[in-house]
């Protein structure tokens, strides 16, 4: 029962904030609201009792991607008056998108085969560890299909890096290590000569002829 | 009795007024180390410094941290007109939330626990990763240079020793063979050296132990990682134009971090509440809380010497020590870790 109540809330707040995502004026605040919408889809995937996965989508999408959406976000000057012009005009095709995207939907989960009206959750066994259920199946049915997807990753990161990673010819950064290897005769030299006799009582010191005011 | 019992056990708001009587027993006593954590941070410097250090109210200046509560709870709350109120009221909240929230699944002693969940580790590196929408959130509703300029400087910082940290709990996690904190504490009991101090996790996982605690500092933004508030550059950084209440907000939340921090260490690295000695001594051997106690005071000591001791880090040896050299660290010890766990010299068997 209070798990009913939970999940109608949750719900709530992921399609409200879901909703406010798209129609936010501010860049930054549908950013954030994006944020809250990953948050609460963590706690319906917790309300499961996939607590694993609910974990890692706050530790990776709210924790570190959202992180750096933001920071762009923050920095880009974006003008999104500018962007949203042409919305009335592209508002038929979106239509027609959508239409589909709910009819595909409505076909599956009325479909006998789903038979969603009795689809009930498996009850755990006791001592069940959703982290190392998790682990065991992917590291021994799924192990290449893992790798496959870890390869990709890194494609893509390296791609992405590769990309964007312009040397620039001019900037003044500091290597340490060749800072930490500077010798002391690298910086300063000792001139070895003779010291200067003092001035006698009475004799006058040379004039300098670049003194001023002289 | 039976009564209130069978209310407090068998119902389901009696379960909710339960849980929330068990975290104000964690949350009171946390603020009232902040207050002393304030305090003895300007004691240990003072003294440090060849100072006293705060005397005046109080016998031995102890009252001086109710002294600065009341001087903050009295001082005016300005927001700048130029600021987006909401998320500058909220910013301090967000950085609040995560800093207590991470103390739900911290053990203290066998059962004395908020939350013993099979993911306690990773809950709490994704709560703290949560710590930085707040301090991102007050830069740019704050409108103002000095504060973004921080902001940005933090959400880097954080985002970036996250991974050398979250590196180092991987290897804590291999050789514990789970995420539950309080299995992490008892394993440590047991293994190769027979549950002595040097079976405690921190010698084996050194390089990882000393990652952690340094990515620590740069994760709480202490000295000598605090570019992000930086003074002599840009004054306070994010919490620039806070004033009051809302500015304490920011202070409860970077010291309940840093004793989050030293918190994890205890009971990751240092064994959390068992006993230094062997359990043959009378008392001492026994594990209790309060080697808990004292092990987490002696990670937060560390936290004052290095603040202390190191003048502040240049931006970009900061970044190049996180990824350059942490990372790496972290990485080639899980490795070796990992090859270690298949040998018959496995300390973890």
């Amino acid at each position: 029962m209070t798990s009913v109540v939970i999940f109608y809330i949750f719900a709530a707040v992921l399609l409200l904030a879901s909703l406010a995502t798209i129609t936010a004026k501010n860049p930054v605040h549908a950013a954030l609201y994006l944020m809250l919408s990953f948050f609460s889809g963590a706690m319906l995937w917790m309300l499961m009792k996939a607590e694993f996965l609910a974990v890692s989508l706050v530790l990776v999408y709210v924790g570190a991607v959202m992180v750096l959406f933001l920071f762009v976000v923050m920095m880009l000057d974006v003008n999104f008056e500018e962007l949203r012009k042409g919305f009335w005009k592209h508002v038929p095709l979106a239509v027609i998108v959508a239409v589909i995207m709910v009819f595909e939907m409505v076909t599956i989960l009325t479909h006998k085969a789903a038979d969603l009206p009795n689809a009930r959750m498996p009850e755990p066994a006791a001592g069940y560890n959703n982290a190392r259920v998790l682990g065991n199946l992917i590291y021994t049915q799924y192990f290449l299909p893992f790798q496959l997807a870890a390869a990709l990753l890194l494609v893509g990161m390296i791609a992405a890096i590769a990309l964007t990673l312009r040397k620039r010819k001019n900037t003044k950064y500091i290597n340490p290590a060749d800072q930490i290897a500077v010798k002391r005769d690298d910086r300063v030299r000792i001139v070895k000569m003779n010291a200067e006799a003092r001035p006698t009582v009475g004799e006058q010191p040379a004039v300098d002829e670049q003194q001023p005011n002289a | 009795m039976e009564l209130l019992k069978h209310f407090l056990f068998d119902t389901q708001i009696g379960f909710v007024i339960w849980t929330l009587l068990k975290i104000v027993a964690i949350a009171v006593p946390l603020i009232l180390s902040v207050a002393y954590m304030t305090y003895a941070e300007r004691k240990v410097i003072g003294y440090m410094q060849i100072r006293v250090g705060p005397n005046r109210v109080g016998p031995l200046g102890l009252l001086q941290p109710f002294a600065d509560v009341l001087k903050l709870l009295l001082k005016e709350i300005i927001a700048p007109s130029a600021a987006s109120k909401g998320l500058f009221f909220i910013a301090p909240i967000l950085v609040l939330m995560p800093a207590l929230a991470g103390w739900a699944v911290i053990p203290f002693f066998p059962g004395l626990v908020l939350a013993d969940v099979n993911i306690g580790l990773l809950y709490v590196m994704a709560i703290t990763s949560l710590g930085v929408y707040g301090v991102i959130i007050a830069g740019w509703a704050s409108n103002s240079k000095y504060a973004f300029l921080g902001a940005m400087r933090a959400a880097a910082q954080m985002v970036s020793y996250e991974l050398a940290m979250g590196f180092a709990l991987i290897g804590v996690m291999m050789v514990s063979g789970s995420l539950n904190v309080t299995e992490i504490v008892n394993q440590q009991a047991h293994g190769a050296a027979g549950g002595s101090v040097f079976s405690w996790n921190w010698l084996p996982l050194l390089p990882l132990f000393v990652v952690y605690f340094i990515s620590g500092l740069a994760e709480t933004n202490r000295a000598p990682f605090d570019v992000t508030e930086g003074e002599s550059e840009i004054v306070a950084g994010h919490m620039i134009e806070y004033s009051g209440m809302s500015f304490a907000l920011f202070f409860l939340a970077e010291y309940m971090n840093m004793i989050l921090i030293s918190a994890m260490a205890t009971v990751m690295f240092l064994g959390g509440w068992l006993s230094p000695f062997p359990s043959s001594v009378p008392f001492l051997g026994a594990p209790s809380f309060i080697w808990w106690f004292l092990k987490c005071a002696l990670m937060l000591f560390f936290f004052l010497w290095a603040r202390a001791t190191f003048p502040r880090y240049r931006y970009d040896q900061l970044m190049r020590l996180g990824w350059k050299v942490f990372i790496p660290v972290t990485l080639v010890w899980i490795v070796v870790v990992g090859a270690w766990m298949q040998t018959p010299l496995s300390l973890w068997k």
